[in-house]
């Protein structure tokens, strides 16, 4: 049986793939660093449920065999397909964000981080539903880089995917999707957790490519 | 195996020899210069190479199977290519269902039409029935800001992208007396006399361009274009046994098909220029994505395809 959801697991990512570059043609654009299979925390803009999945479906085997998104344990343990797609075919980090709950989440990352995966969060804590670039980034991206100084914070953008796949629409708009990698940032020595967190904004919505309207 | 498969074989393989031609000059080269030295210009073309083998089986193989193959592979063309264009056209969430509806209900039926050979439907399904019925999905949600910017963008994004490249698969439908299998030739020929115009007209701009047509949007000169039409027309009288056109007919109509397809080259230079952007994606290595590929091709169908109904069809 273990073996079967393994096994089914592995399908369920491919068809996964396989749907994302059908409908958006995505595809990485490596600007700042190489894809190499260092330890990493790519911090990511958040407008859509299927940022994960994309950014997921860009990054090379190898990679992507070491990456664990952090994701919102309500969300991907709500029935029985998503308890199965997001712990296993993701491999997520689920954090569970309800206030009854004295769940440590910087615990529960820090853990996955001394394990040697990568991950994939979303700063920003919830999904953008404004205009705005960006929402403020909640202080867990602060927290990691200073606790584990030495692993570099990617800015990833993901772009249209707010168009592709809005709030309150079934069905995705084939539009092409492109995941920008920047260069990494890093907690630098003594600095407050708002100049860095204005620092790491500002260094992901520079890659957010310029299409004049 | 019937002559016109024959033929199709023979221009396949005609276009294999041309293009081990072209790799072997690009091989030669590339074997000239410094071993560390790099030369843009050269690695684009032997990338661009590499795309045309690519492309050159795609469509012979579409050919051998017939019109659903040819439809079909211009069907995908097609969805790549209102993706590649509906991405940087102006759109609001209001937009939502009526763009799904251009992608998953407009094309489709689009490309079923030119199948059914439906020549009175696919005319106008485009131009008269998404023109009207899409603004309406779109104006139901009642988001009125730059409404008119957004419905014109999609029409003129579905008009290039489906309406003109349906045109292609459409010329199999066009009959000359016999029994009309000959009539999937003409894709052939459409496509053979505008790309190769395109690639020699590139050759001789580089080689003696002086003049450039419209400086501010293409490198596109007028001696280049001159050349790259004059060789397409030759090309076109080459190919002219393919055709119903004969010698000096297929001429004329490789030379109009040529030149329409290179001033659409310019049109869709000024809407990427207006956009910012280079390319209109990453879809084809060398090439950009499926509407640089395709432009000349693009503008060049539908007039090709009404040309040779009005004056050759039965």
């Amino acid at each position: 049986m273990k073996f079967l959801r393994a096994f089914a697991a592995r399908v369920v990512g491919h068809c996964i793939r396989l749907f994302a570059r059908a409908i958006t043609a995505v595809r990485a654009d490596w600007q700042g660093i190489e894809p190499v299979p260092r330890q990493r925390v790519y911090y990511s803009n958040h407008t859509s449920n299927g940022d994960m999945p994309m950014i997921w479906s860009v990054l090379p085997p190898a990679l992507r065999r070491e990456v664990r998104p952090v994701a919102a344990a309500d969300y991907w343990l709500k029935n029985k397909v998503r308890a199965f797609v997001g712990p296993e075919v993701f491999n997520c980090v689920l954090i569970d964000r309800r206030p009854e709950v004295d769940d440590k989440p910087m615990d529960k990352i820090l853990e996955a981080l001394d394990e040697g995966a990568s991950l994939i969060i979303f700063p920003e804590g919830n999904r953008n539903m404004t205009d705005a670039d960006l929402l403020p980034f909640k202080a867990g991206l602060y927290n990691m880089g200073l606790a584990r100084p030495e692993i570099d914070l990617v800015p990833t953008w993901v772009a249209n995917l707010n168009t592709i796949m809005p709030k309150g629409e079934i069905i995705p708009l084939p539009l092409i999707c492109t995941v920008t990698f920047g260069a990494p940032v890093h907690v630098g020595k003594g600095e407050s957790k708002e100049a860095f967190l204005a620092r790491a904004a500002k260094a992901l919505t520079d890659l957010k490519p310029v299409v004049a309207t | 195996m019937t002559t016109t498969t024959v033929d199709i074989i023979w221009l396949t393989l005609g276009s294999f020899i041309i293009l081990v031609g072209l790799t072997f000059l690009g091989e030669v080269l590339r074997s000239r210069q410094d071993a560390n030295a790099q030369n843009p210009v050269l690695e684009t073309y032997m990338t661009r190479v590499q795309s045309w083998w690519g492309m050159v089986a795609f469509i012979g193989l579409a050919m051998l199977t017939g019109k659903i193959g040819v439809t079909i592979l211009f069907a995908f063309a097609s969805f790549a290519a209102l993706r590649e264009f509906l991405t940087l056209t102006t759109k609001a969430q209001a937009d939502h269902l009526s763009l799904a509806l251009a992608f998953f209900v407009v094309l489709p039926l689009q490309y079923f039409f030119v199948a059914m050979e439906w020549a009175g439907l696919y005319a106008v399904f485009i131009p008269v029935y998404a023109f009207l019925l899409l603004p309406i999905v779109s104006a139901l949600r009642g988001n009125a800001n730059k409404f008119l910017i957004r419905v014109a963008e999609t029409q003129w994004g579905l008009m290039i992208t489906v309406f003109c490249v349906s045109h292609v698969p459409a010329l199999m439908n066009l009959r000359f007396g016999g029994n009309g299998e000959r009539a999937i030739l003409l894709v052939a020929f459409l496509v053979m006399v505008v790309q190769l115009g395109d690639l020699l007209e590139y050759f001789f701009g580089r080689r003696i361009g002086r003049r450039k047509i419209a400086p501010g949007l293409s490198p596109k000169t007028w001696e280049g274009v001159g050349c790259g039409v004059i060789s397409a027309m030759l090309i076109g009288g080459g190919l002219s046994w393919i055709t119903p056109f004969g010698i000096f007919g297929a001429m004329l109509m490789a030379g109009i098909a040529s030149i329409v397809g290179m001033f659409g080259n310019l049109v869709i230079a000024a809407i990427k220029r207006d956009r910012g952007v280079k390319d209109w994606s990453h879809l084809i290595p060398g090439q950009g994505g499926f509407v640089d590929q395709l432009d000349s091709v693009v503008f060049a169908a539908p007039i090709f395809y009404h040309l040779t109904k009005f004056f050759w069809a039965a």
